[in-house]
């Protein structure tokens, strides 16, 4: 194998200070989509997934207004299937995929001492097809009858179980987007996968080991991996729906012989590692705040990288522990139930290490902080309901009832949001070079906590009272009706602190305090350049001896790789 | 009135087993929820940075093994025990040896109805199964083995208080049981997301005294008694003149249809639409009007039928008990 | 729990200073690193696929089966995996900087894929008006038309590859630190290659007993 030598001869131009001069419309315009740099299209990637995920999470505000009382009239069965279904594949496929691509595309050159990422066209191709495929999703709105009867939005839930797909359930247009989009979306994820594993590779700087890399690359490495896994399964049934639904074939036509349990075995080979592709990031940004907020370094660096490896390993051997009411043998679902149970060993080391890390520490409560503690509370409470639908028989009163609802956001909100925001507030210094607001930081993080436990805690117990999900409409006398009040209620007190979240993020991009370089006294590579970092990352490419090069510097009397 | 759905009040073997299996589970979690946020918030409360902070950073450590050691071995000897729980559980549920003269319950699903079959008994109904009671000590249970399967999409089988829910899968044949220990009406859903009316396709579980259940049986296997007065049969020749029985079965008749309920005993049923609305004379008649309107998107049209022609119709099957 | 003690647990001769070894910093290549990547992805894809195949062996619910309509494609498959040699004789010739050499195997390496595609095609043929299986007759026809057509527009793309490096270097278009490039390019015919192989004794082997 030939090997590159890193140019160490590269000769910098004066750092300019990029948003001094923010230039007209049409020159930004022009910029972003010409663009192949990596900080521009880390933003746009986050960008845009926070315009999704406004709009998804709308969508789920009109739903909880309809189930806020029984037998609600708010909306037509259709519009409301149109509803969980798009905001199900929104939030998955156009708002957690590309705000987690963002974060790896922005942070992983500065973190490992490069100048951009190792295919920086492709990189702009992956951008680019993951938007379009999102614009291609939401246009079914407008395409069909319109906007009066909410067009053709796809209404098979967002993991589209056959056959309800076939043709002859799902008449029109609308699984065609459906399908057509996610296709399109995994070319998108798997270019910016390859795209990462070979940065993280081959684009080290000098020094820059495996074993220094800071466990925020390590985690997108296995995450990329993970992608270039996963996605093709997922890719390969879109396949054989389209060639279902055009040319008649009969991979999921159960009149013709075929299986409608084989999607869900492929959907979910591909389903379950998603969930980790999606929680192993807010993994990422946990293990980078946490240690900086308590002033140490992450407690056990090998065995959370061993962790993380071995999450990966088993979420491709526990997909059908979402199929356990499907009618597998007794041996299959016990087989699932113990893999499954087996992949929160390494979880719960990974929660013991991060509060080893706080321990003995001197904790700064600063906004990336009190939503990376959020994200501890919330996440175990996810895991902890995650085990009890890992218990086979238990999953077999709790499966697709608003049980399984609960514990899923609390994963992706409870978990994975909370690290989005403890990772946009900790980084936004960054990226624009001044300090987010702590006030409206502190409503974001109470009003939406608040509300967000109000939203999803009682949902548990609708669960155990026997709600299904997916349901428009529920009668009386169920016992239901309060959870879902309060539950809908929460909605309205996370939305306020969602406002509050959006106009921090532009407030301080106009009033914020000027942030300098290093605002929170960190310790990787990308506080070692300025804010925002010029165009070519670092003046002179860094040279590192241990995972925190910029303790070194800071402690010369106490560096870090003695003890390495 | 009060229609209990709760999993924690098992009134049926397998899900009595279930939920002592989930109590284990339950506590278990409770137990790690209480220790770790403990120790979160005793660590949050101890370790912040003190008001008056001198500045200099705290002890680095970069790890211990021994401690990295403990929190691996905890959580797998937690593991261990509940895997031994959960296999045994899976085991016992599952595998259940259905006794040779069980009552066999054959119910199929359709968007958005269930039709229900006694294929012992000759008995074709749709949307409430009706089994007779089994006692709680499981030497002299009557279980009830119910044979799953579908015309359409894939639905799933779910009555709380019964039994866990099971899928109702398209070219694939489930079962599961019910050993009821109580007589009683238990309600359940379809608890798979199976298209438009998803949310009503609601299932009753009738279960009876055994000397009830006789009873019952007797009672379907009686045909309806011919239609009398003028009204009545103005409704059973439209009935038969309108394309009704494309759809619809009325034993000992020509009306033969497989794609909605069979009709032959539908006044005594409790609900109509698969549970969108009690079954009286006003749903009958809003039903048999327009069921578009009680019901959106269901598979059977408007018939655009004149009021009195509703009339005639509601009043011939009323005659069908 | 004491850093001193800590500390003292960590051995001192771990102390680890990269750039006083003297050795460059090296890496790995960027083309490959990603050639292997796109492998193990397309590799993923094409599994779900041959499982797909291989699931529904034996259950088409009318004819025709495998059985009655395969034929080991032996021209096909001979011309697809001599390909193989011939691209690999084509890579030689680059090293040695025979430009003649190079044209004439990395040409033949492009007869024999097309080759494959006109056998591929005309057996195709055969199975739709000679044998009416298309991919709707039944599940077989819609895996085994899936599972092979996808490994025949790997092979298209090969193919469009294989001839734009061709032509490339007859124009004498392509720089000599180029070479990594054209490797990738035949690092990627290995693969259809290799991929071929696992279809053909699904396909042809195990299937047509069913």
């Amino acid at each position: 194998m030939s090997d590159t030598i890193v140019d160490e001869n590269f000769k910098a131009p004066e750092p300019e200070r990029v948003g001094e001069e923010r230039g007209s419309f049409t020159r930004i315009a022009q910029e972003l989509v010409f663009t192949v740099d990596h900080k521009k299209l880390g933003l746009m990637y986050i960008g845009s997934g926070l315009l999704f995920f406004v709009v998804a999470g709308l969508m789920a505000t009109m739903m909880r207004m309809q189930l806020a009382f029984p037998n609600g009239k708010l909306l037509e069965p259709d519009v409301f299937n149109r509803l969980f279904t798009m905001h199900g594949t929104a939030m998955v496929f156009l708002v957690g995929m590309p705000i987690i691509f963002g974060f790896a595309n922005y942070l992983i050159p500065l973190m490992i001492g490069t100048r951009d990422m190792a295919f920086p066209r492709l990189n702009a191709f992956g951008f680019w097809v993951f938007f379009f495929s999102g614009l291609l999703l939401y246009f079914s709105y407008l395409a069909g009858p319109g906007l009066y009867a909410a067009g053709s939005a796809p209404d098979v839930g967002w993991f589209a179980y056959s056959p309800l797909t076939a043709k002859a359930f799902s008449r029109g247009h609308s699984t065609d987007y459906w399908t057509l989009s996610l296709l399109m979306g995994g070319i998108g994820s798997i270019a910016t996968a390859i795209n990462i594993i070979v940065t993280t590779l081959c684009l080290r700087c000098k020094g820059m080991t495996l074993g220094r890399l800071p466990l925020f690359v390590w985690m997108f490495l296995v995450v990329a991996f993970l992608v270039i896994i996963a996605m093709p399964p997922l890719s390969a049934c879109q396949i054989m729906l389209i060639l279902d639904r055009y040319l008649d074939a009969k991979f999921f036509d159960t009149q013709a012989g075929g299986s409608a349990v084989l999607w869900q075995h492929f959907f979910w080979i591909f389903g379950h590692p998603e969930v980790y592709i999606l929680m192993l990031p807010g993994f990422a940004v946990a293990s980078e705040v946490i240690p900086v907020f308590s002033r140490k370094p992450i407690f056990g660096y090998p065995i959370m990288v061993a962790a993380t490896l071995m999450i990966a390993f088993i979420s491709l051997s526990v997909w059908a522990h979402h199929m356990f009411t499907v009618g597998m043998t007794s041996l299959g679902n016990t087989f699932f139930a113990i893999s499954t149970m087996i992949i929160a060993i390494p979880t719960g080391i990974k929660i013991f290490n991060w509060l080893g890390t706080m321990y003995g520490g001197k904790i700064r409560f600063d906004l990336p902080m009190i939503f990376c503690i959020g994200f501890l509370f919330q996440f175990l409470i996810a895991g902890l309901t995650g085990v009890m639908l890992s218990v086979a028989p238990f999953d077999w009163q709790l499966s697709d009832s608003y049980f399984v609802v609960a514990h899923f956001h609390y994963v992706l909100i409870g978990g994975l949001l909370y690290t989005i925001f403890a990772g946009i507030y900790y980084w936004y210094p960054k990226a624009f070079g001044r300090m987010p607001s702590k006030k409206l930081g502190h409503w974001h993080f109470w009003l939406f906590t608040i509300g967000f436990h109000l939203t999803f805690g009682p949902q548990h117990i609708a669960g155990i009272l026997g709600m299904p999900r997916r349901i428009f409409t529920y009668e009386e006398g169920r016992g239901w009706e309060v959870w879902n009040l309060l539950s809908s209620i929460g909605v309205l007190i996370q939305i306020p602190g969602i406002l509050c979240f959006v106009i921090n993020l532009i407030y301080s991009y106009f009033k914020g305090k000027k942030s300098g370089d290093d605002p929170w006294d960190a310790w990787t590579l990308e506080w070692s350049t300025t804010s925002p970092p010029p165009e070519y990352n670092f003046a002179n490419l860094p040279e590192v001896k241990s995972r925190r090069p910029l303790w070194d510097l800071k402690h010369p009397e106490d560096p870090d790789w003695k003890f390495e | 009135m009060r229609r209990i759905t709760d999993i924690f009040q098992p009134l049926s073997r397998p899900a009595v087993m279930i939920s002592e299996a989930a109590y284990v589970v339950l506590i278990i979690c409770a137990g790690i929820f209480v220790v770790v946020t403990g120790l979160l918030v005793f660590i949050v409360i101890k370790f912040r940075r003190p008001a008056r902070d001198d500045g200099r950073e705290p002890p680095q450590i970069y790890g211990s093994t021994n401690i990295e050691l403990a929190w691996t071995v905890i959580p797998i000897l937690i593991t261990v025990v509940l895997v031994l729980v959960t296999s045994r559980t899976i085991g016992e549920i599952q595998d259940m040896k259905m006794p040779e003269n069980a009552l066999k319950v054959r119910v199929v699903g359709h968007q958005w109805w269930w039709e229900i079959h006694y294929p012992d008994l000759g008995i074709v109904t749709a949307n409430e199964v009706h089994i007779p009671v089994s006692n709680r000590d499981p030497a002299k249970a009557t279980p009830t083995h119910v044979v799953l399967q579908s015309a359409d999409v894939i639905h799933s089988f779910w009555v709380p208080q019964l039994a866990g829910k099971t899928d109702v899968v398209p070219n694939k044949t489930n079962d599961t049981w019910l050993d009821p220990y109580e007589p009683g009406v238990y309600f359940g859903n379809c608890a798979e997301y199976c298209g438009t009316q998803h949310a009503n396709m609601l299932l009753r579980v009738i279960v009876h005294t055994p000397e009830g259940f006789e009873k019952w049986v007797a009672s379907q296997k009686t045909p309806p008694a011919a239609p009398q007065t003028a009204q009545e049969i103005k409704g059973h020749q439209l009935f038969y003149g309108y394309s009704c029985m494309n759809c619809h079965t009325v034993d000992g008749s020509v009306a033969e249809g497989v794609f909605g309920p069979n009709l032959t005993k539908l006044t005594t049923r409790q609900t109509i639409g698969a549970g969108v609305a009690e079954l009286n004379d006003k749903t009958l008649w809003a039903w048999v009007d327009d069921p578009q309107k009680l019901k959106v998107g269901c598979l059977m049209p408007d018939m655009q039928l004149l009021d009195p022609e509703v009339d005639a119709i509601v009043a011939y099957l009323k005659t069908l008990k | 729990m004491s850093a001193e003690h800590l500390h003292a647990g960590e051995p001192a001769h771990m102390i680890n200073d990269p750039s006083g070894t003297g050795s460059p910093w090296r890496l790995p290549s960027q083309r490959k690193a990603g050639m292997i990547c796109l492998i193990v992805t397309e590799s993923a894809l094409f599994t779900i696929f041959v499982v797909a195949y291989l699931f529904y062996m034996g259950r088409s619910l009318n004819g025709p089966y495998p059985g009655e309509v395969l034929e080991f494609p032996w021209l096909g498959s001979i011309a697809l995996f001599s390909s193989s040699a011939t691209i690999f004789l084509a890579e030689i010739m680059l090293r040695r900087v025979n430009r003649f050499g190079f044209l004439l195997w990395w040409g033949l390496t492009i007869a024999l894929g097309a080759y494959f595609i006109y056998f591929t095609g005309t057996e195709w043929m055969h199975l739709i008006y000679g044998k009416n299986l298309t991919i709707s007759t039944n599940v077989f026809g819609s895996t085994f038309y899936a599972l092979v057509g996808l490994h025949l527009s790997h092979v298209f793309i090969g193919l469009f590859l294989l001839s734009t490096v061709w032509l490339l270097t007859l124009l004498g278009k392509i720089p000599q630190d180029h070479h990594e490039h054209i490797e990738m390019v035949s690092w990627y015919w290995h693969f259809v290659d290799a991929i071929w192989l696992v279809v053909v004794t699904v396909v042809y082997f195990i299937s047509v007993r069913y």
